[in-house]
């Protein structure tokens, strides 16, 4: 039971940092129907910004909270202006372009910025300064750390004032008007080029947060870490439904509980000693060893995404995404 | 037609200028020395991609032997030798690996130090040994590459086969676990190791749990850690690098694992105290060779002077590879591939690693295995492992020193 | 279209391109091997680009997880032909098996997407593609079928009638060496396969693809089976990618799950969508640029900095991916549509549909 309850927290944890990065994806599809394909670069940027500033700091006596918020702090504002940055270079020249040139774009833009952080900051993996203190809890047998539930609280916070914000201020009236309809806003006073840059603004914010996150959490940040990360975000926004904020909330988390859960038993589920049917035709393997294991941890993320595919034939807008009127 | 006078104006005044500068030229000298002899030496191995800080690593090694080479100047045939490394990136992807090897042998290299991967080395060692060049690995530990018997292609690291059983006997020595989990993240080198350490175990009749894997990316290892945490084993090994590895033995320690874990020669680097903080405290892990410390004073003092940062992991063993055929062509007094490999096969030579010589299928001969523990944040040697028997770093330097010393004279 | 007009001119042309080709190898051996690779490597991707062009450039399906195609050809030769099972099939029989299977593979993964589009069919496409990997990268146990990570080695070449494609060779005074043996043999593969792709664009098949590219309501309306088109789109396309990996497992000799990873998928799209979706000429001209660019410049970079700034400044391999990223995003903006994009066969659909 306690290694049940464990999975679940570690599902959790990575769940939200999913979500986080999700709605990242989700906001700027919401308002311009694209893909940021180099969203998790700019994730990766704000880990790596928030790693020089917290070594830079780390002598300096100040307490740790405030470190690693003076680190948060420096790491927003640069994936704000990074996310301004690919808005106007990679996706503005192109809004009237065929649907694939952006996409291209931003591939170009996330081999730019790999390799610029690759410059900056070195081919090395870098390990992220541990000055937090990282007390461990048990809840029921299971270990839940510091950071972990600082994460798991830091995102829900983020999240519901996100929500606040699209639904409850003037500027989030105009993200909602742009995203259902570009022109229409526009001949409502909306100034639609404006919005779509805040989008992208507020989601590298958002991403900014994420890095410091995963860096926290992992010790660890690489110039190519933004790469899977993003992947995942990504299912996990089309997972909930791209462009709906609480689908990709609901596709983070799900997401990393399907993840943590197959990972966790998977395993024990396809050991075919277990299973009489052919468990007489192993037995002189199952004797040696004492398992033959079909399935292990490594398919994770064949049943994340196997899990994806089926919800997506099941529900092809995702769980909670609208079925709108096909798109042609 | 304003572009040629233009064109005219430039060209008339190029070469008043060439013909200017011809007559400053001092008259060539009647004794100049000739031209010296330029050998090209090949390396190969990932300079952008997740394990590009590896193959800097490899390429500096490579290239502080060259360096140093050349400083001390080196004669062939009579001729003054000027070598140079072609330092190539085949981003540890197999099919870039082989255009690499190509332009290599179109560049007429006399000889390759690498590749990294044994994923890329592999299928690039048949691309040099049909060119008859030589090609020494310092990295690549896969046994299948000296498996194809090709003519030319060594390694200066020990087999996978070689290491995995030394640390696993480590361990089984030292932890007497009754139960192991072994973990690795599902590349050829990973995986190899693990496979390895895992017949050592089994064969002493330690349970071994069910593999678990990640990827070398991978930086959540908590689900498989909870996993095996339920599973309560008495050690864990884990095949892959550094970068995963760290991550993995934090969050073990988060989980409360307590148990010892033990890493091969990919997580036996000072790394993982920075990316696992205190947690690696205690961990063991193996290296191929005998540790830098014991042998490669000048090496070590090079690296650090030449490049300005501690060497990572293997490249005490590409500053070995190169040494090994500057060595050879030295014996041979040619740089010619066919003219120095006979002398290659045959050589022995003290390497920064260790001493140096290849069985027939190019295998280092009584590769000497090391096991380390994390020690105040430095991989410091517990034991050095030669030919199945385990002594420690002073009785290896005593049994060594005579040895030395004859050669000496 | 102009072979109506000028046939002689057209003629003559294809004579001149076909002459250039021919010679190409000899030419590319002179500044080295590695460019014979480097070319047979471009027609390879040249297959694939094709593979994928009538799905997204024809058919309008978004697709990311094409190199599984790619990986299904290379691993049914690897297995086929290695001492991996001490099978031995000769090239004849394995490369239809190849391609056959990697179309099942592409009704697979078609079947269940037809009712997805844009980017759900995107993410499901890339989670198929890393699915297919990580099944080649983890069948090594509890039963070894494709060697894991180790990959597969010693895969036999392809021989024809004693000829073996990876050995060299001397013919009329003259030295072939494997890879370019291996680049007349791709050469005829390619006429085929270009063949093939222009007498199925403007096929029936071919224009009801571009029906549902436009607009799929309408070519339903119109009676088009849009299930079983599709269903074609995704089977035609998988197997040029079937028929590309086999003969990448055998040029190579070696492969293993690294060569199959989603960056592969990315390029081939961006191939497709740089040269012109869509147009086969222009798919082709992608292909042929971005297998070239990242190579020219690995020969290029380093001397030019030595020449610029007398020392380098940055790494080579570093400056060589940040000016391909540059290039993508610059080439993406001046021209969006692609290099060469497809000349819309506006009115012939109107005249269809209406």
């Amino acid at each position: 039971m306690d290694i049940l309850i464990q999975q679940i927290i570690n599902g959790l944890t990575t769940g939200s940092v999913y979500a986080l990065v999700a709605l990242g994806y989700t906001m700027v599809y919401g308002v311009i129907q694209l893909i940021n394909f180099a969203h998790g670069e700019v994730v990766m940027v704000g880990a790596m910004v928030a790693i020089s500033v917290i070594g830079a700091l780390a002598g300096s006596g100040l307490p740790p909270a405030a470190i690693l918020l003076a680190g948060v702090a420096c790491a927003m504002p640069a994936c704000m202006c990074l996310g301004y940055l690919l808005e106007r270079v990679a996706y503005r020249p192109l809004r009237h372009a065929p649907r694939l040139a952006p996409l291209i774009t931003a591939i170009g833009m996330s081999i730019i910025l790999q390799h610029l952080a690759l410059l900056v900051w070195s081919r090395n993996p870098l390990a992220f300064p541990q000055i937090l203190e990282n007390p461990v809890f048990s809840i029921g047998g299971a270990a839940i750390s510091g950071v972990q539930m600082g994460i798991i609280l830091l995102s829900c916070a983020m999240m519901v004032g996100l929500t606040w914000f699209v639904y409850r201020t003037r500027f989030g009236v105009a993200i909602r008007a742009t995203a259902e309809n570009v022109h229409i806003a526009a001949l409502m006073g909306v100034d639609a080029n404006r919005v779509i840059a805040l989008t992208f603004v507020i989601a590298a914010a958002m991403a900014a947060v994420a890095g410091v996150m995963v860096g926290t959490y992992y010790g660890i940040a690489h110039y190519t870490m933004g790469f899977m990360l993003g992947l995942k975000a990504f299912s996990a926004a089309v997972l909930g439904g791209i462009g709906n904020l609480a689908g990709a909330m609901l596709g983070g988390i799900l997401l990393g509980l399907v993840e943590a859960l197959a990972t966790g038993y998977i395993g024990e589920v396809t050991d075919l000693c277990r299973w009489p049917i052919v468990s007489g035709w192993l037995a002189e393997r199952c004797a040696a060893d004492g398992h033959v294991v079909l399935m292990g941890s490594n398919y994770q993320e064949v049943f994340a995404f196997l899990v994806l595919i089926a919800v997506l034939v099941f529900r092809p807008s995702g769980l909670l995404g609208e079925r709108v009127a096909e798109r042609a | 037609m304003r572009f040629p006078v233009k064109t005219t104006c430039l060209a008339v005044a190029s070469a008043l200028l060439a013909f200017g500068c011809g007559k400053e030229a001092p008259p060539p000298k009647a004794e100049q020395p000739p031209a010296p002899l330029v050998v090209k030496i090949g390396h190969v191995g990932p300079l952008t991609g997740g394990i590009a800080h590896l193959g800097k690593d490899n390429e500096n090694g490579a290239r502080l032997a060259i360096d140093q080479a050349n400083a001390a100047g080196v004669k062939l045939g009579d001729r003054q030798v000027k070598f140079e490394l072609m330092a190539e990136d085949d981003q540890a992807d197999p099919k870039i690996g082989n255009t690499v090897a190509q332009k290599l042998v179109d560049a007429k290299v006399a000889g390759v130090v690498g590749h990294l991967n044994s994923g890329t080395t592999i299928p690039a060692s048949a691309v040099y040994s049909q060119s008859g060049i030589p090609m020494i690995s310092g990295s690549a530990t896969n046994p299948a590459l000296t498996e194809q018997k090709l003519k030319g292609i060594f390694r200066v690291v020990g087999r996978d086969d070689q290491q995995g059983p030394a640390i696993a006997n480590f361990l089984v020595a030292q932890v007497k676990p009754k139960t192991a989990a072994i973990i690795d993240d599902a590349t050829p080198y990973g995986e190899g190791i693990a496979n390895e350490v895992e017949k050592t175990l089994k064969a002493a009749g330690v349970k071994v749990l069910p593999r678990e894997k990640g990827t070398d990316k991978t930086t959540d290892w908590k689900a498989v850690l909870t996993k095996i945490k339920g599973k309560n084993p008495d050690a864990v090994f884990y095949g892959g690098m550094d970068a995963a590895g760290g991550p993995l033995l934090k969050q073990a320690r988060e989980l409360k694992i307590a148990v010892p874990f033990a890493y091969g020669d990919g997580g036996c680097t000072d790394k993982m105290a920075e990316l696992a903080g205190a947690a690696a405290e205690g961990m063991l892990c193996s290296q191929a060779g005998i540790p830098v410390q014991a042998a490669g004073k000048a090496f070590l003092d090079g690296y650090k002077s030449a490049f300005k940062i501690d060497p990572i992991l293997y490249a005490p063993f590409t500053y070995d590879a190169a040494n090994l055929m500057i060595a050879a062509m030295k014996q041979a007094n040619s740089a010619e591939p066919a003219k120095y490999l006979p002398a290659l096969e045959k050589i022995s030579h003290n390497g920064a690693s260790g001493r140096i010589e290849f069985d027939e299928k190019g295998d280092r001969k009584d590769a000497e295995m090391t096991i380390f523990t994390m020690k105040n944040g430095k991989i410091t040697p517990l034991a050095i492992i030669m030919g199945g028997k385990s002594m420690t770093l002073d009785q290896y330097a005593a049994a060594a020193a005579p040895a030395a010393k004859a050669e000496k004279k | 279209m102009k072979a109506q007009r000028h046939p002689l001119l057209f003629w003559a042309g294809v004579v001149l391109v076909a002459a250039a080709l021919f010679a190409l190898p000899l030419v590319l051996a002179m500044a080295g091997t590695a460019w014979v690779r480097i070319a047979n490597l471009a027609i390879l991707f040249v297959f694939l680009s094709l593979g994928l062009n009538i799905v997204v450039g024809f058919a309008g399906l978004l697709d990311l997880g094409y190199i599984a195609f790619y990986a299904v050809g290379a691993y049914t030769w690897a297995l086929l032909a290695s001492p991996h099972f001490g099978l031995h099939l000769p090239f004849w029989a394995i490369l239809p098996i190849g391609a056959l299977l990697a179309c099942v593979a592409g009704v697979v993964l078609g079947a269940p997407t037809l009712r997805l589009r844009g980017d759900y069919l995107a993410i499901v496409t890339l989670g198929f593609g890393e699915i297919v990997r990580i099944l080649m990268n983890n069948l090594s146990s509890p039963f070894n079928i494709t060697n894991g990570p180790k990959g597969i080695t010693l895969i036999d070449p392809v021989r024809i009638g004693g000829i073996d494609f990876r050995a060299a060779d001397t013919w009329l005074g003259l030295a072939f060496s494997g890879p370019v043996k291996y680049y007349y043999l791709l050469l005829l593969l390619l006429v085929a396969v270009i063949v093939i792709n222009l007498r199925l664009q403007r096929s029936r098949i071919g224009r009801a693809w571009v029906a549902i590219r436009e607009d799929e309501v309408a070519a339903k309306a119109c009676g088009i089976n849009t299930r079983n088109v599709k269903l074609l789109a995704f089977a035609m396309g998988a197997s040029f990618g079937g028929v590309a990996g086999g003969m990448f497992a055998s040029i190579q000799g070696f492969i293993s799950p690294e060569s199959f990873v989603l960056h592969e998928s990315i390029m081939v799209l961006a191939m497709v969508v740089l040269g012109g979706m869509g147009n086969i000429w222009g798919v082709i001209a992608g292909a042929m640029l971005l297998s070239f660019v990242p190579e020219l410049l690995r020969y290029t970079v380093e001397p030019a900095q030595r020449y610029l700034f007398g020392r380098l400044l940055v790494d080579p391999e570093v400056l060589r991916m940040l000016v391909f990223g540059a290039a993508l995003v610059l080439t993406m903006r001046l021209r969006p549509a692609g290099l060469w994009p497809e000349a819309r066969h506006k009115r012939e659909f109107a005249g269809q549909a209406g």
